[in-house]
């Protein structure tokens, strides 16, 4: 547990929680975390175990929890806060406006919200977050992320707590294949190019990274060359590489754990519209859910390498 | 270090309550929008705490030791503007830009826009929360820092309050933190007891607070109150002031309109006679 993995490692990306947090208090930084009654689901527990004096619980008070981190960072500490995403924040949407986005250009309050998407898996349709990327990047000063596998959110999670501004991290439930090694360098905004391509390029994030580059495999069978980058980023986006992408690939397929409203696809196909007009394919969740097993969602709701290929042969079809 | 309160005499608090009055009324009668009822009731508690009781220095409203006043109910900017300008956190000369286009003093507070503006609010319910996260950091950094937090009474509807109010005996957090509540009897729409009838007393004891009431508008009595709340006690301290929406102004006292109204030119005139009259 005081470890951290060196090579890529199927595991949850709430996994990474605990050991961010206590890496960012190793380099001095003056972290609190707060959890809301989930803390054995966020992971935040084990940061507990670690520094009891630097984590606490307030219940099932969402709200309080957010007033709670707001104070905390008006007094200079680097606050935290842990729920599930179909919770944080939609439970406390207000008083992340007022009482965290809008002082000062932002406090420095960092939500990471666990058991994002679809994927939370058997708990239904009430627990399965599509909305939360809309809200979060809306919130004018937040950053956006949402990491891939364990590695990438062990540093997203770094790199959100050594910054002063506040930020939304998403986080998901099931152990996934690992994408990263240690060598990896995460940076706030940029995207990562997986794989090269020529025909099409597929931009996803969490999850969907891994399907999307299963996806391109499949493509590449066909003999149609695509490109995957993992936009970890939501807010602020790696315009550069949308651009690239576009202007190189002249075809775009978004892939998200998330209504196609307001997350990732919504903000590509602004930097696209604004620059580059492009053919763009939006894959996402677009309906409530259901209950099943996680990999048995992915499969319901169509978040497959199968969807994203037919998505990239669309879009291909539609350039000029 | 600290800065210790020297007390000031009744007599001039009243003096201080009677300006601050009249500044309220001048700002909204010149904004021609905000809050007049709910900043008339908060006066007495607002003066006798930044005079007597609030330990802070205006030249230096970022002293780390500071006590924080927060304002909960973030709609009572004219009281709040008002009593930070008298208190020399600003000069009196800005209040003329309240609710105009280029001033700093917005409608509802924002943090950092003015010295002694310690949280932006105007959504209500969220004043007591950020108290506990200031007293968290308090603690942990060895500060001994106490926070005020100012509520009306139509505010303790919201759901906030209460998970605030069930946290701070939790976490042993009674010496630091405050509660107050203006308790004037309406809210936006009407009269509290025909929109959400509660009895805040009774609400808060049954959340583990130690409750002193006291009748809001009797200088001597806020202050008394105050230095009770002050006072340690196995429980946390929430002094409920029984106050009038409007107090000092006639047409204004007890009237539900006045919640949110600007007085016209001709009424702005009779209210600061009535102001200066102490009535």
């Amino acid at each position: 547990m005081t470890s951290t993995p060196t090579t890529p490692t199927t595991a949850a990306t709430r996994e990474a929680y605990p050991f961010a947090l206590a890496e960012l208090v190793a380099e001095g930084i003056d972290v609190v975390a707060i959890d809301a009654d989930l803390s054995v689901s966020t992971m935040g527990y084990q940061f507990g175990e670690m520094h009891p004096d630097r984590w606490l619980t307030v219940g099932v008070a969402e709200q309080n929890m957010v007033g709670i981190a707001a104070g905390l960072a008006a007094a200079g500490k680097t606050a935290f806060i842990a729920s599930f995403a179909s919770f944080l924040p939609g439970r406390c949407f207000d008083q992340l406006r007022t009482s965290v986005a809008q002082p000062k250009g932002g406090l420095n309050v960092k939500c990471v919200a666990s058991h994002g998407g679809v994927t939370v898996g058997e708990d239904g349709m009430s627990a399965q977050a599509i909305e939360d990327l809309a809200l979060a990047t809306s919130l004018i000063p937040f950053d956006v992320v949402v990491p891939a596998d364990f590695e990438e959110a062990r540093q997203a999670l770094i790199a959100v707590g050594q910054t002063t501004r506040p930020a939304y991290v998403r986080t998901g439930r099931p152990k996934v294949p690992g994408l990263y090694s240690n060598g990896y360098r995460f940076q706030i905004g940029r995207a990562d190019r997986l794989r090269e391509g020529s025909d099409v390029t597929l931009i996803a994030c969490g999850i969907l990274v891994g399907i999307a580059v299963q996806a391109a495999e499949a493509l590449s069978a066909e003999g149609i060359s695509a490109r995957v980058l993992n936009m970890a980023t939501i807010k602020p986006l790696d315009r550069e590489a949308v651009i690239a992408a576009a202007s190189e690939t002249g075809a775009i397929v978004t892939a998200e754990e998330h209504q196609t409203h307001g997350g990732l696809g919504t903000a590509v196909a602004r930097v696209l519209a604004e620059t580059v007009p492009t053919p763009i394919a939006f894959v996402g969740v677009d309906r409530y859910g259901t209950s099943g097993k996680w990999d048995e969602l992915l499969g319901y709701f169509e978040l497959t390498p199968q969807r994203l290929a037919a998505a990239a042969r669309e879009v291909i079809a539609r350039k000029r | 270090m600290s800065i210790a309160v020297a007390p000031v005499s009744i007599d001039e608090l009243k003096a201080t309550a009677r300006r601050l009055r009249a500044h309220i009324v001048r700002m909204v009668a010149s904004a021609q929008s905000g809050h007049p009822g709910g900043s008339l009731s908060a006066v007495e508690l607002g003066v006798a705490l930044f005079w007597n009781h609030l330990r802070c220095d205006p030249a230096n409203p970022g002293w780390p030791d500071r006590d924080r006043f927060i304002l909960s109910k973030g709609h009572a900017t004219p009281f709040y503007y008002g009593l930070l300008a008298e208190r020399g956190y600003f000069g009196i000369d800005q209040l003329a830009g309240f609710r105009k286009l280029g001033s700093p003093l917005q409608g509802h507070p924002s943090m950092g826009a003015m010295p002694g503006v310690e949280m932006s609010s105007g959504s209500l319910g969220q004043g007591l929360s950020f108290a506990i996260g200031q007293s968290i950091a308090g603690k942990m950094d060895g500060r001994d820092y106490r926070c005020w937090v100012l509520m009306g009474d139509g505010e303790l509807n919201e759901g906030q309050v209460w998970e605030a109010a069930m946290a701070v005996p939790h976490f042993g957090l009674g010496e630091r933190i405050i509660a107050l509540v203006d308790r004037n009897g309406i809210q936006n729409d009407g009269f509290a007891d025909t929109i959400m009838k509660t009895n805040p007393p009774e609400m808060w004891r049954g959340f583990g607070w130690h409750v002193i009431e006291c009748d809001g508008h009797d200088m001597a009595a806020v202050d008394q109150a105050l230095a009770e709340a002050e006072r340690p006690h196995d429980r946390p301290r929430c002094v409920v002031a029984y106050t009038t929406k409007g107090r000092g102004v006639s047409f204004m006292e007890n009237n539900p309109s006045f919640h949110g109204k600007a007085p016209t030119g001709e009424q702005l005139e009779t209210a600061l006679k009535e102001i200066e009259a102490g009535l």
